[in-house]
């Protein structure tokens, strides 16, 4: 674990997440703002803001709560909101079966959109040898590791602040900005453009699904579509002089 | 401030457990296995739908409905987030830039 921490990697890790700590930050603050003065006791409050480390499923979950839902509703709600995880623990897994069981639900439990996102920018592949798996480990703790402290830092200070930040400035839309930042800065391929229009476009159609699983929904869309589309493209490869319309 | 409740208590742990199930869904089993290769593929796309999926609708939506009016901060801050971030192609610039765009249009105007 030492050798992670002084890994040129984690640092690398660290300095990536640190240029949307800010978004982050702001989008934890008022989660924070709204766990309080949705009704929580600040017992509830600490313990949800401290360790359930999910934002959007925390602010779904806490009205369920508070109209004394049964406990089953929340849990099954809290599952589908995360499950677009379960999809990127799918992608994860070659990344992190070397890990001990512990360790890859520890891995996982850090796993956030962003962190997500920037560790699979930067290790397109799975790595093959000794150093490369410990260069990923390095930078998948430095990544998530300062993003769940720049997450439940600033809860904290929501929860604390509840009276004194009003809800209605929207300060938490700076947690879109910097999901936006990074959404462009995957934008590098023409059937990338492709998933993110198609999956932002099916999410709002149908918006009305419970449980957000509009998200999946978008997802699958996007992806879907894409493979469709590769098609011609590997037919083009097979046959290089009829490559039009590929893309 | 209000009671703690042991049941609630109880839920909350829930949740915690659920988080990390989730997150860790393919990682439990020890057991050898691979994606099949057209899942593979499609992971080349999942990362940035799954962004778009989350962010398009936070943007374009209100209550449950597609925005009908053009006075929406989010909107302009979001166009210009991404007009910074192409122009010097900085993570934090663009969320800088989106809300100087954005509060005073959503706290000034009301939009």
């Amino acid at each position: 674990m030492r050798e992670l921490f002084k890994h040129p990697e984690f640092k690398r890790g660290m300095r990536e997440i640190s240029t949307v700590a800010p978004g982050i930050a702001a989008w934890g603050l008022m989660t924070g703002v709204a766990m309080s003065k949705s009704g929580l006791s600040l017992v509830e409050s600490l313990l949800m803001g401290i360790f359930v480390f999910a934002g959007s499923s925390q602010l779904a979950a806490t009205p369920l709560i508070l109209a004394g839902a049964p406990m089953w509703v929340v849990l099954a709600t809290a599952f589908c909101v995360n499950l677009r995880f379960v999809v990127f623990s799918a992608h994860l897994r070659p990344y992190v079966m070397h890990q001990s069981l512990r360790r890859r639900l520890f891995s996982g439990y850090l796993m956030a959109d962003l962190n997500y996102v920037m560790f699979t920018r930067r290790f397109a592949l799975p790595a093959q040898d000794a150093a490369g798996v410990q260069a990923q480990d390095a930078y998948w703790l430095g990544n998530a590791g300062l993003g769940w402290f720049s997450w439940v830092i600033p809860t904290l200070i929501g929860i604390a602040l509840a009276n004194v930040i009003p809800v209605s400035w929207g300060l938490g839309f700076a947690g879109i900005l910097a999901l936006v930042g990074i959404l462009c800065s995957l934008a590098s391929t023409r059937l990338r453009v492709v998933s993110a229009g198609v999956a932002g476009m099916a999410a709002v159609a149908v918006f009305a699904l419970p449980f957000k699983l509009n998200i999946l929904v978008g997802i699958a869309a996007g992806v879907a579509l894409c493979l469709l589309l590769e098609r011609p493209t590997r037919h083009a490869l097979a046959e290089p002089a009829k490559d039009k319309g590929a893309e | 401030m209000n009671q703690t409740d042991l049941g609630t208590v109880i839920t909350i742990i829930g949740m915690v457990l659920v988080t990390i199930l989730t997150r860790s869904f393919f990682f439990l089993s020890d057991k050898p296995w691979t994606l099949p290769a057209w899942a593979q593929r499609g992971l080349h796309y999942a990362p940035i739908a799954a962004l778009a999926a989350v962010i398009i609708p936070e943007i374009v939506m209100s209550q449950g409905h597609l925005i009908a009016t053009f006075k929406d901060a989010r909107i302009y801050a979001a166009l210009c987030g991404v007009g910074w971030f192409y122009w010097r192609s900085s993570l934090l610039g663009t969320i800088v830039a989106g809300m100087a765009v954005y509060l005073p249009l959503h706290v000034g105007l009301g939009w």
